[in-house]
């Protein structure tokens, strides 16, 4: 298996942007987040973007609120490291406001639409993570950013998302739902063709007349943003492409993690993304460190139980113990092992399963201290 | 030690919070929580003593066909097992853009355009990016599945159950039709909103939530189940996964769960096994004695809600079948020791 080196890869002057991907489930706001803190402690100048973290963990960063400004975090030496949730929200606001005047932004804003797409629009998370990011890279105050992405059904999802909503805000469907207010009933039916008809009809049907006319405002009022969209996300599609970028993809030990974390894998190498490794969370040890198969240990719980003698059932105990816990080492050993077979040229940390949730800073030193690799 | 669980036989009782009154049953669960394979398992449950049951999931994922070591499912009702009774249970994988083509077919007739559409990008939009349309066409197909009935009066299927969405978008998942038909006020989408509202806000549907006994997870549902209560929807059970067993008794741990080596070694030399093993075993104990603990005080977190619970145990992923079915047994009255 190939080791990957994180602290060297956080330490590195020229990694300036760590991106984490992977399933729900896996470990990957708190993994940032201590990845954040190696960079810090290294002296970096660091920002870790969270979304929706668990509260426990951004309190212990010192975070309360979703507002978009990093904060300093008390704790870390010398006010070098700094963290935010991403408010999806206010992030699309400020994008508005930006392309549009005042009275066009409040137009916006108050159309039912807006405040749908705003809040719950698949894709919104993710385009906002990576507009956020863009911002922070060209603040240009920080040696290292590191984002987190959103828990998406798929972690393929926020590769795709910004394309995607540049795709729609700027493609054919939606000229075809403004074609109305465009053309202001004048020459509207002209441009249609008889395909767009049938289309436009069906919408309305379906969706019901002030679906598609609230809608086509909304979408009119954000015609003169469309440009901006669209460069905006391909600008970011090339920044995560740029050197200085790197891709960490976080998993646990199971198949659907795993396979996620594969896809991931494929994905970035036919983007040309630059992908670190690979950190394997929630790993599962023995502290027997000789050869003591679970098997081995349950057939002897079995012989000593069938004696019936009351003072072997601390042995027995133990042995039933550790059978449970080298089955579960045994298990997550083959599953990495599979892995790193399938990607021998990905780098591979694992990290032990944690007994308890980080509550603080030196909870994420330790998280820290286990990426480095240095396990019992 | 834990009870036995009852065997999957045909003439085992579903546990009381099962209820064979509800219809439609929705698992939902954090992420890595192991839902598809709660689902799966509660799916055979209900499945067995000759009941038809159908499991739908809709992330796209192709994990019931992996779960039950079949094919990919296409969007099209398969059999995937048969239960003890003369049950059965079928599944089905539902895609949003074939749903969207359905839909259309069904009230309008207008499956041939649904080519075009696709090729304007329309359906693109409507599967992934316009809000809630999605979730409107996946939860008005559950619907269709949950109410669809025979030439005979009887219902298609005895009950349906849903792997959903995690809880972190259960409620809005769930509540899609509602929140369109806002936008919508009239319209073919606000009528047919009614009849879906109606199954999944009523006594025929449950939401069970999958947890693990770690402190995010307990959280999540814990928030949840506020949130869902909070929005009428009918709780089920918590359904709380990967268990571990329990093989310590009173008196085997001193001070901070210690174990003495000494006493352990006695048994190792008497099952041939060396003795130098014991200080790791002991400290292995410790370690597990911890965990157990932690265990116990995240079991006590979700006393804060007052909802029954079906316990199930560790199994090492990918589960198999046969494990499946140990799963299954879970769902029904336990044998007392």
């Amino acid at each position: 298996m190939k080791d990957l080196d994180l602290p060297a890869l956080v330490r590195d002057p020229n990694t300036r942007v760590i991106v984490t991907c992977g399933s729900g489930g896996v470990g990957k706001t708190t993994t940032a987040a201590a990845m954040a803190l190696l960079g810090a402690e290294a002296g970096r100048r660091t920002v870790v973007l969270t979304i929706d973290p668990a509260r426990r963990l951004a309190q212990s960063m010192g975070l309360t609120e979703l507002d978009n400004t990093p904060r300093a975090v008390t704790g870390v030496g010398g006010d070098k490291l700094f963290a935010m949730m991403l408010d999806m929200k206010r992030t699309f606001d400020d994008v508005v406001l930006e392309h549009s005047t005042p009275e066009r932004a409040e137009q916006i804003f108050a159309n039912p639409f807006y405040q749908s797409l705003s809040s719950s629009f698949a894709g919104t998370q993710e385009y906002m993570a990576m507009e956020k990011l863009g911002q922070l890279v060209a603040a240009n105050e920080w040696d290292l950013i590191v984002v987190d992405t959103p828990p998406s059904r798929s972690a393929l999802d926020f590769l795709d998302a910004p394309n995607r909503l540049g795709r729609f805000l700027d493609g054919r469907m939606i000229r075809v739902i403004t074609a109305p207010a465009r053309a202001g009933g004048r020459t509207g039916m002209k441009v249609m063709t008889a395909g767009i008809g049938v289309f436009a009809k069906v919408f309305s049907r379906v969706l019901g007349g002030d679906l598609i006319r609230d809608l086509s405002a909304f979408v009119s009022a954000l015609e003169s943003m469309f440009g901006g969209f669209r460069e905006r996300a391909q600008q970011t599609y090339e920044l995560l492409k740029a050197p200085g970028t790197a891709f960490v993809v976080v998993a646990a030990p199971e198949p659907d993690a795993l396979r996620e974390a594969s896809y991931f894998v494929e994905r970035l190498s036919s983007e040309h993304m630059p992908l670190a490794g690979l950190i394997l969370n929630r790993m599962h040890y023995t502290s027997v460190s000789e050869p003591f198969a679970a098997a081995r240990a349950e057939a002897a719980a079995d012989t000593l139980e069938a004696k019936q003698d009351p003072s072997l059932a601390l042995t027995v105990a133990a042995l039933r113990v550790h059978a449970e816990v080298a089955a579960a080492a045994e298990h997550d050993a083959r599953m990495a092992k599979r892995f790193a077979s399938a990607h021998p040229q990905v780098g591979l940390v694992s990290v032990p399963a944690l007994t308890a949730d980080v509550h603080d800073l030196d909870g994420l030193r330790e998280i820290g201290q286990l990426l480095g690799g240095k396990t019992s | 030690m834990p009870s036995r669980p009852a065997t999957l036989d045909a003439t085992a009782e579903l546990a009381p919070v099962i209820s064979r009154k509800a219809r439609l049953h929705v698992v939902t669960g954090k992420g890595g929580t192991g839902k598809t394979t709660v689902a799966a398992a509660l799916a055979l449950a209900l499945a067995a003593g000759g009941k038809k049951v159908l499991l739908i999931e809709v992330e796209g994922r192709q994990a019931i066909a992996q779960l039950f070591d079949q094919p990919a499912l296409p969007y099209e009702e398969r059999r995937l097992a048969t239960t003890p009774g003369g049950g059965s249970l079928w599944g089905l994988a539902i895609d949003a853009e074939q749903a969207m083509i359905e839909y259309l077919d069904m009230f309008y007739g207008l499956k041939r355009s649904a080519r075009g559409l696709k090729k304007m990008g329309a359906v693109d939009f409507v599967t992934t990016l316009a809000p809630g349309l999605r979730d409107v066409l996946l939860t008005g197909k559950v619907k269709e599945s949950v109410t669809r009935t025979e030439s005979d009066g009887h219902h298609t299927y005895d009950a349906v159950v849903l792997d959903a969405p995690p809880t972190g978008r259960i409620t809005r998942f769930l509540d899609a039709t509602k929140e369109v038909a806002s936008l919508t006020k009239i319209g073919p989408i606000n009528r047919q909103s009614d009849g879906v509202i109606k199954v999944l806000h009523g006594s025929q549907t449950a939401v069970h939530l999958v947890t693990l006994l770690e402190e995010m997870p307990v959280q999540e549902t814990i928030d949840a189940v506020g949130d869902l209560r909070a929005n009428d929807f009918q709780v089920g059970a918590i359904v709380v996964n990967r268990v571990r067993p329990n093989y310590i008794s009173d008196g085997m741990l001193g001070e901070n769960n210690a174990v003495d080596p000494k006493a352990i070694s006695a048994g190792l030399r008497r099952a041939n096994l060396p003795a130098a093993l014991a200080p790791a075993l002991a400290a292995e104990m410790t370690e597990y004695a911890n965990r157990l603990e932690l265990q116990a005080e995240n079991a006590a977190r979700l006393d804060a809600v007052d909802i029954p619970r079906i316990t199930l145990p560790d199994l090492n992923p990918p589960v198999e079948l046969g494990e499946l079915n140990e799963l299954a047994a879970c769902f029904f009255v336990q044998d007392a020791e």
